[in-house]
């Protein structure tokens, strides 16, 4: 296996991708400590303002609860239907299964922005006949993450699922476990990492959610990627890098705790 | 064996999310459908002005040029570093694996927002080149289509390299070593051998990016800064800057349908394919 390195030149060439993927990540960081209120890289004296903004300015404060809050329930209960969902197709496999998997699949093969114009119509149309879920209100926000996110979570429960031994199932049913019991207490615990995976999945993708967001949220129901892209498309506020460091830092700690983690479990 | 289907646990697990995306996205889509052919008025007119439109015209002509720019760059970087990532030392593949998964971990928002940091009149390069004396006029890098180029090529390299990685990883080393054996070089190895058996990974990979590419938003919108529009943010514009409803809708069907053609020709290529890793 050894015999067969990557050679210097390979090595150049992923060395300047590798490059090309970090550079805008890093290049957040100067910005963020610019003591000037626009857009420019620090000369001289550094400032930790714009990460004060982020405290002090409720806006900021206010997105960051508004998208932790919609992110929650969005993805628990996406998980609850891709969990319900999975459980049906795995335990039962219906006729049809492929189209009903395709058809759960669909708002994520689409193409946001059409998903986008999808969710807005049927928000506008609930706002119209006053519905408690509408256009610009948290549960319409909701409404929407959970479309455009349960297709991960049951792609995930399909795969934890098809992970499970099937012979442990088929035992409870010759030991007279009901449906329910089944369920609950033999395919559930089975596929509990692939439940939490599924949820964290969800609950990432709602967190950053913006195409669709974009479309269905005006003023009131204002997320933080929401809160970002207003920053963005005017005049440039770097309270944007303060809170860009922030979201790198997390990114990268979560992901060495996992790489980390893994390592301890023993060699993949 | 209709009974089974009827079965009342499947039918209660089942129901709840098929009736969920049944009425939160299968009906409102037929309303979009409806907007193509009702807004302003019933009949074919927003699809015929999609074909006689220059302005629309030039931008699905934009979008498709930048989709396959895209397309070829990320593809090609996302080679380099999978190669790195599967056939790397340890040392090698941990710091490919970052490279890869932190920027795939990232919201679209902070990468483009990035971008802006590096490439603006008062980023990054711009100050350094006008410190170091290179330049006196800052260099238009972004708000124009090579700074939309960039952004997605940034964006889409990670889904990229996933594929290419698994054809990569699961091409069968003994074939390597065949061609060793037979006296083969390194780089004959490489280019005779290796790339020609991931080239499944590589046209799955370039499939994927560009139809990813092809609905691309924020990144366009913010990088592009308005001046290079492609589809997707066209859309946008006609729902919510100069009110063309049935415009909007009309594009998004449009693009829908290629959508859908590419990616059914994206499952019968992979199907017969190692694709499944």
């Amino acid at each position: 296996m050894n015999g067969y390195r990557p050679g210097p030149v390979a090595l150049l060439c992923a060395l300047l991708v590798a490059v090309f993927l970090l550079m805008p990540l890093l290049a957040v960081v100067p910005v963020s400590f610019t003591p000037s209120r626009m857009l420019s890289m620090p000369t001289g004296a550094l400032s930790l303002r714009h990460y004060r903004t982020l405290v002090d300015d409720p806006r900021w404060l206010d997105s960051i609860l508004l998208s932790l809050r919609v992110g929650i329930v969005s993805s628990t209960l996406a998980t609850l239907f891709a969990l319900a969902f999975g459980l049906g197709i795995w335990m039962f496999r219906p006729r049809f299964t492929a189209a009903l998997v395709g058809f759960v699949l669909l708002p994520m093969i689409v193409p946001p922005v059409v998903s986008a114009i999808t969710l807005y119509f049927l928000l506008t149309s609930l706002s119209g006949i006053g519905g408690f879920a509408g256009y610009d209100t948290w549960p319409g926000v909701v409404l929407a993450h959970i479309v455009v996110t349960v297709p991960f979570a049951v792609v995930l429960i399909l795969v934890a699922l098809s992970q499970v031994d099937r012979r442990i199932d088929l035992a409870a049913r010759g030991l007279g476990a009901s449906t329910w019991e089944r369920a609950t207490k033999i395919i559930i615990p089975n596929i509990k990492f692939g439940i939490l995976t599924a949820w964290l999945l969800s609950f990432v993708l709602s967190w950053e959610e913006i195409g669709v967001t974009l479309f269905i949220t005006s003023v009131n129901a204002i997320t933080l990627p929401r809160l970002m892209w207003m920053g963005l498309r005017d005049n440039i506020d770097p309270a944007i890098a303060a809170i860009s460091v922030i979201l790198i830092l997390i990114t990268v700690t979560v992901l060495t705790a996992r790489i980390v983690w893994r390592r301890a479990r023993g060699p993949a | 064996m209709a009974a089974r289907f009827l079965h009342p646990g499947a039918a209660l697990l089942l129901a709840p999310l098929l009736v969920l995306l049944g009425l939160a996205y299968g009906i409102p889509f037929l309303g979009v459908v409806k907007w193509s052919f009702t807004l302003p008025e019933p009949g074919l007119g927003q699809y015929r002005a999609l074909l006689t439109d220059p302005l629309v015209q030039s931008v699905f002509v934009r979008t498709f040029r930048i989709c396959a720019l895209v397309t070829l760059a990320a593809v090609a970087a996302a080679y380099a570093i999978a190669y790195v990532w599967v056939r790397g030392t340890p040392g090698q593949r941990l710091a490919a694996e970052y490279c890869i998964l932190v920027p795939f971990w990232i919201s679209v928002l902070t990468r483009a927002f990035g971008w802006v940091a590096l490439l603006s009149n008062q980023g990054l390069i711009n100050t350094w080149l006008r410190a170091t004396g290179v330049l006196s006029e800052p260099l238009a890098l972004v708000r124009n289509e090579f700074g939309v180029v960039v952004g997605m090529t940034h964006f889409l390299i990670p889904f990229a390299v996933f594929p290419i990685a698994s054809a990569m990883r699961a091409l069968d080393e003994r074939v390597l070593l065949a061609a060793r054996g037979m006296g083969a070089g390194r780089t004959r190895i490489f280019w005779a051998v290796f790339v020609p058996m991931t080239m499944p990974g590589v046209i799955g990979a370039a499939l994927i990016v560009f139809v990813f590419a092809l609905g691309f938003f924020i990144t366009p919108a913010i990088l592009g800064g308005g001046r290079s529009v492609m589809v997707a943010e066209l859309v946008y514009l006609r729902i919510f800057q100069s009110p063309d409803w049935g415009l909007g809708a009309a594009i998004s069907i449009t693009l829908v349908v290629i959508v859908g053609a590419l990616s059914a020709a994206l499952f019968r290529y992979l199907r017969p394919s190692q694709m499944a890793g």
